[in-house]
């Protein structure tokens, strides 16, 4: 019931994606007519493609053409691979989600801890340490971070494998049940197949990492901080409770809570990196085919991928509420 | 330590100086303050805000932050020295033989975690019972608070309490392992007059109960007189006067008494009747402090209050006074 509600206000900024989408496609600069008729077209040939496409029409028209392949579930076909916009967004998907979710898992497992750390010694060499890990994480701009990493772990080193999508050519792709690459070959029990493809995955969630570290090393270094300092944790050291106890069940548990949020925020920025960084390691996911799209004039790939990264942003907003709601009691009674 | 002869006092503190490491200089905030509570007995702790009387309690309870430092004196509490008492020890004694309860009770519990598990929590910590009993036994503690329905208010969260209730919880906590010393600070800041009452009421039936001895810290001084037999001035990080009850009143030695005394509601018959006390308490960061650090306020001030070192006049009864022109 709460979800459902929890759902409902989601649709006005659901309704205002498509709009915005719609429009600034429309607006973009570039005629997708003329692209696509090919620099030998006559007038002629682009006004039919023009035609063809529906392109001449009032944009009124053309929203409630848009809005009514909406409700039938169809996105659109691509104009320069031919393919339906929703089967390659769906194909496409799984290899984003997979790099940006284990990107996210790498950052927490280090900066939770690294944010705990510094709090519990304020001024010590782990406070400073994590203070360059942050400020290095954010200065640098995630294809820099992801050219570096390349060029170390593969150009010099030679222990990268070559970045050049999700699997080496030796490789094949385990048998499609989650679209996760680690998920699936571990399913099938094929452990060469999940080496490949972890081996792969590894420098760019690294780069996307050490992109989200900062934000979640301080917002945990400083709420950590406030924690250790309140009246309720100056009540549990009077009571005598033990040091762990005090630390990871009093104040991070309070704790953790601006850092729920901060992670909901962190994900969206990095569906956002996830762009340039599908670029550099040639991954294929909705990064690259909305960016190739949008290259291209190609209204439908663009207007679905932002609608997807929408949707996706609703969904997890709503997660994370209910997460918060999990772990704070005050929160569950306002919803 | 259930054996000790009744003359030995349960706590005494001695000489006791505590510093605070500041960026604008280092504040003394205790000076060589000293007393002595016995087994069952109820002392007050009086003073105006920034007199000392929580620096007072933490550094018994050995919670004072990170910036503090005891440079003299000991703390002897059931013939252990509290203030080079090591972590492990410490640990021991908090929440078990010494607990506290804490001004703004709401703020004070952890607001995530049922107050039941909270009180829970220091029965397991301190050994009393096992973890399948401890639920029931932290209900048993609510019901003894007098906390209505306590098997419902058990899973409550502080959020879901009045401040009242709130600290019903608290008193609950620091009840829970029958302590042998209770450190009230300022328990009733924040409530309204009639939980005052009550709250302080239960308290004193309580502490009577387990003939527990009660330290009483409060700027109140009518609020400390209806509830303790003995009552320490302090001003300054100094203690000025330490008495029974009745003798404070009665015939106050030190400058500063008189003057709280008369600035007490209840003493005087209407609000124009109360007198207030002229000046504030000196920067405890100055690196020249007098001796006695009521100089600047004081009438009746001399030569020797600024150049000779303070003296502790004993006057008998337990009456003793830091001043070398006592009333």
């Amino acid at each position: 019931m709460l979800l459902l509600r929890r759902l409902a206000t989601a649709l006005p900024s659901i309704a205002g994606v498509i709009i915005v989408t719609f429009l600034l496609t429309r607006a973009l600069p570039g005629d997708p007519a003329a692209y696509f008729a090919g620099p030998a077209a006559t007038t002629q040939a682009i006004d039919e493609i023009r035609h063809q496409l529906g392109l001449d029409r009032s944009l009124p028209v053309q929203f409630l053409d848009y809005l009514g392949q909406l409700a039938r579930g169809d996105l659109g076909t691509s104009l320069s691979t031919g393919q339906p916009v929703l089967a390659e967004l769906l194909t496409r998907l799984p290899a984003s989600a997979e790099l940006t979710l284990l990107g996210l898992v790498l950052s927490v497992v280090i900066a939770v801890p690294l944010g705990i750390a510094a709090a519990m010694r304020p001024g010590a060499p782990v406070d400073h340490f994590c203070r360059v890990v942050t400020t290095a994480g954010v200065s640098l701009p995630t294809f820099f971070t992801g050219l570096l990493l390349v060029y170390v772990f593969y150009y010099l080193m030679g222990i990268a494998p070559a970045p050049l999508g999700r699997l080496d050519v030796f490789s094949s792709a385990p048998p499609h049940w989650t679209g996760f690459y680690l998920i699936d070959s571990l399913l099938a029990r094929d452990l060469p197949t999940f080496g490949a493809a972890l081996a792969q995955l590894v420098l760019p969630a690294a780069t996307l990492a050490i992109f989200s570290l900062a934000p979640l090393a301080r917002i945990t270094r400083a709420s950590m901080l406030a924690a250790l300092g309140s009246e309720f944790v100056r009540t549990a050291r009077a009571s005598g409770l033990s040091r762990r106890r005090i630390v990871y069940v009093y104040a991070f548990r309070n704790a953790v809570l601006p850092v729920i949020t901060t992670l909901g925020m962190v994900f969206s920025f990095l569906l956002g990196a996830n762009v340039l960084v599908e670029k550099v390691f040639a991954w294929p996911g909705v990064g690259s085919y909305a960016v190739e799209a949008l290259i291209a004039s190609d209204y439908a790939p663009v207007q679905g991928f932002v609608l997807t990264m929408a949707l996706l942003y609703v969904l997890l907003n709503l997660g994370i509420d209910l997460v918060y709601g999990l772990v704070d009691p005050r929160v569950r009674l306002e919803a | 330590m259930n054996t000790a002869p009744a003359s030995v006092p349960l706590l005494a503190v001695e000489d006791l100086s505590v510093e605070f490491r500041t960026r604008s200089g280092t504040v003394r905030a205790l000076d060589r303050i000293g007393f002595e509570l016995h087994r069952g007995e109820t002392m007050a702790l009086v003073g105006e805000s920034g007199s000392g009387k929580s620096v007072t309690a933490y550094a018994i309870m050995g919670i004072l932050d990170e910036a503090a430092r005891t440079t003299s004196g000991r703390i002897v509490f059931g013939g252990l020295d509290l203030v080079h008492a090591d972590d492990k020890a410490m640990g021991e004694i908090r929440g078990r033989e010494l607990a506290i309860i804490f001004q703004n009770p709401r703020t004070a519990l952890n607001p995530i975690r049922p107050v039941g598990r909270q009180i829970a929590d220091i029965l397991l910590r301190h050994g009393n019972v096992t973890a399948a009993l401890a639920p029931q036994h932290a209900i048993d503690m609510l019901a003894r608070v007098r906390i209505p329905d306590p098997k419902r208010r058990a899973l409550s969260y502080p959020f879901e309490l009045s401040g009242g209730m709130c600290q019903r919880v608290m008193i609950a906590m620091a009840l829970a392992c029958e302590p042998q010393l209770l450190i009230a600070d300022e328990p009733t800041t924040g409530l309204d007059i009639t939980t005052q009452a009550v709250i302080m009421d239960l308290i004193a039936e309580l502490a009577a109960e387990q003939n527990m001895a009660t330290l009483l810290i409060t700027h109140d001084l009518g609020l400390a007189a209806e509830y303790c037999g003995h009552i320490a001035v302090m001003h300054a990080g100094h203690i000025v006067e330490t008495a029974p009850t009745a003798a404070l009143f009665a015939t106050p030695r030190h400058p500063y008494t008189a003057k709280l005394i008369a600035a007490t509601p209840g003493g005087a018959p209407d609000l124009a009747g109360l007198a207030s006390i002229p000046g504030a308490l000196p920067d405890l960061r100055r690196a020249d402090l007098p001796p006695c650090r009521y100089t600047a306020r004081c009438e009746r001030v001399a030569t020797d209050c600024e150049e000779l070192p303070l003296r502790r006049l004993a006057l008998g009864a337990g009456h003793h006074v830091a001043c070398h022109f006592p009333l």
